[in-house]
């Protein structure tokens, strides 16, 4: 319990430095978003509406400081101001409306590509040099090397163009309303199989190597030939004893993985034109969305310490000798 | 060989060994680790195995768990255990046979525990798997076990992290004794531990070997715990035994001379300082032929009388062949 306190005192002090850094950053670059939108509007604006605009936008001349205070308070209150180039939607609205589809595609890919990766590994370190084992790796490695907007360009042409199995874009069809029925689901699941496996096919090699990797150096452990020994079922031995001890690095990386999946897929999100973060920050940084960068910063942020303190404390689960120290 | 006929404890063998040959099988060249080894074991008895780091006394623990792994070949020969072929058996006979029959305590105990299970789990999975008793069940005579080697049952619910080297000994002993196997093989149980504790460990084994009446295949390179423990023992050299004998006629009376030389490299606890002899700098045995019968009981492989002459050597003579004790013995 004081273990998880204090990485959680840990975790907050993190946080704290990556918002201000957050709030610092996009202040130190050059330009300003209300000239821009100036600019774009062709002077059709009043000295008023671009005064309105600064304050709305919080792009004021108050000290920093002063900005500082509003910024935290606006965090807290979860007060993210308006998009500009989404103008006047709400920063909370525009992620809102799109983090559901990076979560389904960036967590459905790296939850399959980690545990079939995994599986692989644990199966390919078990049969050394076994059929598995010997064909797999290569074939993943090579795979996983492709630049992937051309594999997933290449797959979109061969499923989609060609052979017509997949959808072309979007995350659903248009004109469908999204609600929870089978149609929208089903219509939903078959949007989401082409890019989900295009993800999958370039990160699945990273898994099982880094498990084949680790499974065998523990196989050569002292206490999987005491495990033989003692006469338990090869099952028994493969998982309790040699997966359960290789999976501990595994464990940090998929964390880490799904903290960075709320920052989205970019390529794949243009490839396949499916809506999510991705795409939505680069038209923040395009556009000089100061809010929406902010905002998706944030959001990406706390996703990421949010999902390294979970797997600490899975940690503490998984390795009683985490425990102690 | 007619080394069989000789078992101590029954006149009926445990286990009997017949010109094994394990080789380590490389691209380019073999290497031959136990080479036409031939011994057997009684009901009861305790036989020790002896000799220096990498004449091959772990490869035939091993072996006789069949649980040698690439690039270890066995190459020849026969182990029998109760009558069954140890070497012909199938995966599912091969797994009922490791522990219930023939249970092993590791060179390493600190590493032969997994540490993310905790004691009881490790000690409660032989329980379920071979005896098919239920968990509660398996909880209860897993506690008894501890206490069998004198540990507080709640360490149970303790990692192996938590529990000190001894303990941790103790607790894979409890674990080798858990199915009554009738042969338990200790290979180098002791390596890892302080004398004082070494010496709890073994009367822990004695004791238990008294009560439970398994054979034990005993393999160290302390020659002064072997013969103080073993009945009959053997010594190894280079792959071969080159003598084998009741362990009280190998202390007295050591005929091959690598065993003379191994004996002398122990010094004796009380009486006078001797100087202690070892063998000479460059002496090896090539070929040793099988054995023969010197005494009833007491086997040794031929050599040739020069060997003696040469191999014997006052530690003043002596580089570091053998022990570090010869170092300490010529410092004196």
């Amino acid at each position: 319990m004081r273990f998880i306190l204090r990485r959680l005192g840990f975790y907050l002090i993190a946080f704290w430095v990556s918002i201000t850094l957050n709030f610092l950053l996009p202040r130190f670059m050059p330009g300003d978003p209300v000239s821009r939108m100036f600019a774009r509007s062709a002077g059709q604006m009043q000295p008023e509406q671009i005064e309105a605009l600064r304050k709305l936008l919080g792009v004021d001349s108050r000290p920093i400081w002063e900005q500082y205070a509003d910024y935290l308070h606006n965090i807290v209150t979860g007060n993210m101001g308006v998009s500009i180039t989404r103008f006047p939607t709400p920063v909370t609205e525009v992620i809102a409306s799109q983090i559901g589809w990076t979560l389904l595609l960036g967590g459905t890919a790296l939850v399959i590509a980690a545990v079939v990766g995994n599986l692989l590994g644990i199966l390919a370190a078990w049969r050394r040099g076994g059929a598995i084992d010997s064909a797999l790796p290569p074939l993943l490695v090579f795979i996983g090397s492709f630049p992937y907007f051309w594999l997933a360009m290449g797959a979109l042409y061969l499923f989609g163009v060609i052979l017509g199995w997949s959808p072309l874009r979007h995350a659903f069809t248009d004109g469908l309303e999204p609600a929870f029925s089978w149609e929208f689901i089903g219509d939903a699941g078959a949007h989401l199989v082409l890019p989900a496996l295009t993800i999958v096919l370039v990160s699945i090699g990273g898994w099982m190597l880094g498990m084949r990797n680790t499974m065998i150096a523990t196989n050569a452990e002292d206490y999987i030939t005491m495990a033989e020994a003692k006469g338990l079922k090869p099952g028994r031995i493969m998982f309790r004893y040699a997966a359960r001890n290789a999976m501990l690095p595994s464990v940090t990386s998929f964390g880490m993985g799904l903290g960075f999946v709320v920052g989205g897929a970019l390529l794949t999100e243009v490839v396949f034109a499916y809506p999510g973060v991705g795409y939505q920050l680069l038209n923040a940084v395009q556009g000089l969305d100061y809010p929406l960068m902010q905002g998706l910063f944030l959001t990406i942020t706390a996703a990421v310490l949010l999902a390294n303190f979970l797997v600490d404390i899975l940690y503490v689960r998984l390795d009683p000798r985490v425990r102690a120290s | 060989m007619t080394v069989s006929q000789v078992s101590f404890g029954s006149h009926e063998p445990v286990l009997e060994v017949k010109d094994l040959t394990v080789k380590y099988v490389g691209d380019t060249r073999s290497t031959t680790a136990v080479d036409r080894v031939s011994f057997s074991i009684g009901t009861g008895e305790i036989f020790g195995l002896a000799g220096e780091s990498g004449c091959g006394k772990s490869t035939i623990a091993n072996t006789i768990m069949r649980l040698l792994k690439d690039p270890a070949k066995i190459a020849g020969g026969s182990i029998r255990f109760g009558g069954k072929d140890v070497l012909a058996m199938g995966p599912e006979e091969l797994r009922r046979f490791r522990w219930q029959d023939v249970a092993m305590v590791f060179q390493s105990a600190m590493n032969s525990l997994n540490p993310v299970l905790t004691i009881g789990e490790q000690i409660t999975d032989i329980y379920t798997t071979h005896a098919g008793y239920s968990r509660k069940e398996s909880l209860r005579r897993a506690a008894e076990l501890l206490e069998l080697v004198r540990i507080d049952p709640v360490r149970l619910k303790s990692y192996p992290h938590q529990l000190s080297g001894g303990m941790r000994q103790r607790a894979v002993i409890a674990m080798a004794v858990a199915l009554k196997p009738s042969l338990l093989i200790l290979d180098e149980p002791t390596t890892a531990l302080d004398v004082v504790v070494q010496q709890e460990i073994m009367a822990q084994i004695k004791e238990l070997q008294h009560e439970l009446g398994f054979s034990v295949l005993f393999i160290t390179h302390d020659m002064s715990l072997m013969v103080e423990l073993s009945h009959r023992m053997a010594v190894m050299y280079g792959g071969r035994i080159v003598e084998t004998a009741k362990a009280a006629d190998i202390h007295t009376a050591p005929q091959h001379p690598y065993t003379q030389a191994l004996m002398g490299a122990f010094p004796p606890l009380t009486g006078p300082r001797i100087p202690l002899t070892g063998l000479a700098d460059g002496v090896k045995f090539h070929n040793i032929p099988d054995l023969a019968e010197v005494t009833p009981g007491h086997f040794v492989a031929p050599f040739a009388a020069t060997d003696t002459a040469s191999a014997h050597n006052s530690a003043a003579a002596c580089g570091p062949a053998t022990s570090p004790a010869l170092l300490e013995g010529a410092a004196r």
